[in-house]
C-alpha cells in the first residue's frame, strides 16, 4: 500500500514536471516574442532647420531631429532657442504660445518659460535644451554635449 | 421538412435538454429588476462589435502609411462603410456605458456577495478588458487626437518604478508611438483581447447560469417575512422577450446616432506636429485625464504622477477584490454604497470639469 502511494506521488511529481515543462517551453518564447527588440538608432547630433527668415519674432515651429521633435523658437527680442519638443509630463508634443510668450503643452496645460523651465501645470522637469545658431541664411540645431 | 431536420438535430445535440432547462429557469421580479438587463445589453453590444469589427477588417490596413487612408476609403467609398464604422465607434461607447451601468447596479444591489464573488471578479476583469478594447482601438484610425491620446496613455505606465520603461516599450512596440505601435495595438484589438474576452464572457455567463440572478438584501428581507412578496418570472419567454425588446431599443439608438452623428475621422496623425489644443481622450478616460491635470509635479516629496497612478491602480485592485473584504452586515453594505457613490460622484465631477474645459 505504502509503495503504491509512493509510486503515485512520484508519478504526480513527474506529471507536474512534465506539465510545467510543456507550459514553460510555450510561455518563454511567447513572452520573449512579445517583447520588442532593441533597434539601435543612428544618433543625430545636428540638423539644418531651414531658413532663418521664415521664423518671425515671437513664433516657433517643430523641427524633426532624427526621430525626435525639437521646438525651435525665435523670441520677441529675436533670440533663437531650441528645446526638446516632448513634454516631460506625459510625452505630448509641446508648442509655442505667442500670446503667453511661453511653451505650452495642450494635453495637460503644462507651461515652460523661454529657458525651458517648467513654470506651471504638471510637468515635473525642464525641457532639454539644444543649441540653435544662424549659419548664413539657415538655422542649425545642435545637441548639447 | 423542418420537423425531420429538428429530429435529426435532436438525435445528435442535447437541444431538448437546453430548452427544458431554460423553461424551468426563473428570474426574480421586483422594483429593481430593470438593472438586470444591463449585463445582457453589454453582451449584445459586444456581439455588434465583433460583427462590425469583422466587416471593417475586410478593408482596414494596419500600417502608419495606410491606416488613415483605408479608414477614409471605408467611410467615403465603400457602400455603407460610413454606417459600419460609425456603428462600431458608437457601439463601443455604448458598450462601455452599459458595462459601467452594470457594474454600479451590481455594486449598489450587493450582487457581488458570495457565492457570486467570482462572477463579480470575472465581470471586473471584463470591464478592464472593455477599456483595453477602447484604448487599443482608439489609435487604429491613426488620426491626430488618437496619436497623442495613445502617447499620453502609454507614457503613464512609465511612472511605475522599475518596470515602467519596459511596460511602455511593450505597449508601444518600441521607444515611441510609431507604426510599430499601430500594428501591435491592432493585434491586441482584433486577436488577443477578443480571445481572452470570449473565454471570460463564457465563464461569466456560466457563473450567472450556475448561481442565478441575485436578489437585493432588502427584497431578501421581505421574502424572509413573506415568501409571496417576491415574484419570479420565467426566463423563457418572459425575461428573454424583455431582453430582446431592450436590445431592439439599443439597436434603434445606435442606428440613430450613427446616421445623425457619424463618427468623425479628424486629421491624419503627424508625429512632428504639436499636440492640438483641446485634445482629450474618450469620455470614459476623461476623469483620469482631468485628475492628472490637477496633480502637482511632487506631493510630499513623491512624484505626483506616480502617486495618482498608484491611487487609481489601488482603487481598481480594491474594486476587483471587493467581495473578499466586504462584510455581510447591514453596516458594511452601507459603507460599500457610500464608497461607490463617492467614486461615481468623483468620476462624474472630473468628467464634467474636463468637458467644460476649465480648471477649478
Amino acid at each position: 500500500m505504502r509503495s503504491n502511494t509512493g509510486r503515485r506521488n512520484l508519478l504526480n511529481w513527474l506529471l507536474g514536471i512534465w506539465g510545467g515543462g510543456v507550459m514553460g517551453s510555450i510561455a518563454y518564447p511567447v513572452a520573449r516574442y512579445l517583447t520588442p527588440p532593441d533597434i539601435p538608432e543612428a544618433s543625430t547630433q545636428s540638423v539644418n532647420a531651414g531658413s532663418g527668415r521664415a521664423l518671425a519674432p515671437n513664433s516657433g515651429r517643430i523641427v524633426p531631429f532624427g526621430s525626435q521633435a525639437v521646438l525651435l523658437i525665435r523670441t520677441s527680442t529675436g533670440a533663437l532657442r531650441a528645446f526638446s519638443g516632448t513634454c516631460t509630463h506625459l510625452a505630448c508634443t509641446v508648442q509655442y504660445r505667442p500670446d503667453l510668450e511661453r511653451i505650452w503643452c495642450a494635453c495637460h496645460d503644462g507651461q515652460y518659460d523661454l529657458n525651458g523651465r517648467n513654470v506651471a501645470g504638471p510637468p515635473p522637469r525642464p525641457l532639454e535644451a539644444y543649441d540653435a545658431t544662424e549659419q548664413g541664411d539657415d538655422i542649425v540645431i545642435t545637441r548639447r554635449s | 421538412m423542418s420537423g425531420r431536420l429538428r429530429g435529426w438535430l435532436e438525435d445528435r445535440l442535447p437541444l431538448a435538454d437546453v430548452v427544458d432547462a431554460l423553461r424551468h429557469k426563473t428570474v426574480p421580479h421586483h422594483r429593481y429588476s430593470i438593472w438586470y438587463y444591463f449585463g445582457g445589453m453589454t453582451l449584445f453590444l459586444f456581439g455588434i462589435q465583433v460583427g462590425t469589427g469583422a466587416l471593417l477588417l475586410l478593408y482596414y490596413r494596419p500600417s502608419a502609411a495606410e491606416a488613415y487612408e483605408s479608414v477614409q476609403f471605408i467611410v467615403g467609398r465603400v457602400p455603407f462603410g460610413w454606417l459600419i464604422r460609425s456603428i462600431h465607434a458608437w457601439s463601443a461607447n455604448l458598450m462601455v456605458a452599459s458595462a459601467f451601468a452594470h457594474l454600479f447596479s451590481v455594486l449598489f444591489l450587493h450582487a457581488y456577495r458570495p457565492p457570486r464573488d467570482l462572477t463579480w471578479m470575472s465581470g471586473m476583469v471584463l470591464l478592464l478588458l472593455t477599456l483595453a478594447f477602447g484604448f487599443t482601438g482608439y489609435l487604429l484610425p491613426w488620426n491626430e487626437v488618437s496619436f497623442f491620446a495613445t502617447r499620453v496613455g502609454t507614457d503613464i505606465a512609465a511612472t511605475v518604478p522599475g518596470i515602467g520603461e519596459f511596460i511602455v516599450r511593450f505597449m508601444r512596440g518600441g521607444k515611441d508611438v510609431t507604426g510599430a505601435t499601430l500594428t501591435r495595438l491592432f493585434g491586441f484589438h482584433v486577436a488577443i483581447l477578443p480571445a481572452i474576452a470570449t473565454m471570460l464572457v463564457g465563464l461569466h455567463l456560466m457563473l450567472v447560469q450556475r448561481h442565478g440572478m441575485s436578489t437585493p438584501p432588502s427584497v431578501e428581507r421581505r421574502a424572509a417575512e413573506d415568501p409571496r412578496m417576491v415574484r419570479t418570472i420565467p426566463f423563457l419567454p418572459h425575461f428573454l422577450l424583455r431582453d430582446l425588446f431592450a436590445w431592439t431599443i439599443v439597436l434603434a439608438l445606435l442606428a440613430g446616432l450613427s446616421t445623425f452623428y457619424p463618427w468623425e475621422l479628424g486629421l491624419k496623425a503627424d508625429p512632428f506636429a504639436p499636440a492640438p489644443a483641446g485634445i482629450r481622450p474618450e469620455w470614459y478616460f476623461l476623469w483620469a485625464f482631468q485628475t492628472l491635470k490637477y496633480v502637482p509635479p511632487t506631493v510630499a516629496g513623491i512624484n505626483g504622477e506616480l502617486l495618482a497612478v498608484a491611487v487609481m491602480g489601488g482603487a481598481a485592485a480594491c474594486a476587483l477584490l471587493l467581495p473578499l473584504f466586504a462584510g455581510h452586515s447591514h453596516g458594511s453594505r452601507r459603507i460599500v454604497v457610500w464608497i461607490g457613490t463617492g467614486a461615481l460622484a468623483f468620476m462624474a465631477l472630473m468628467t464634467w470639469l474636463s468637458l467644460r474645459g476649465g480648471r477649478p
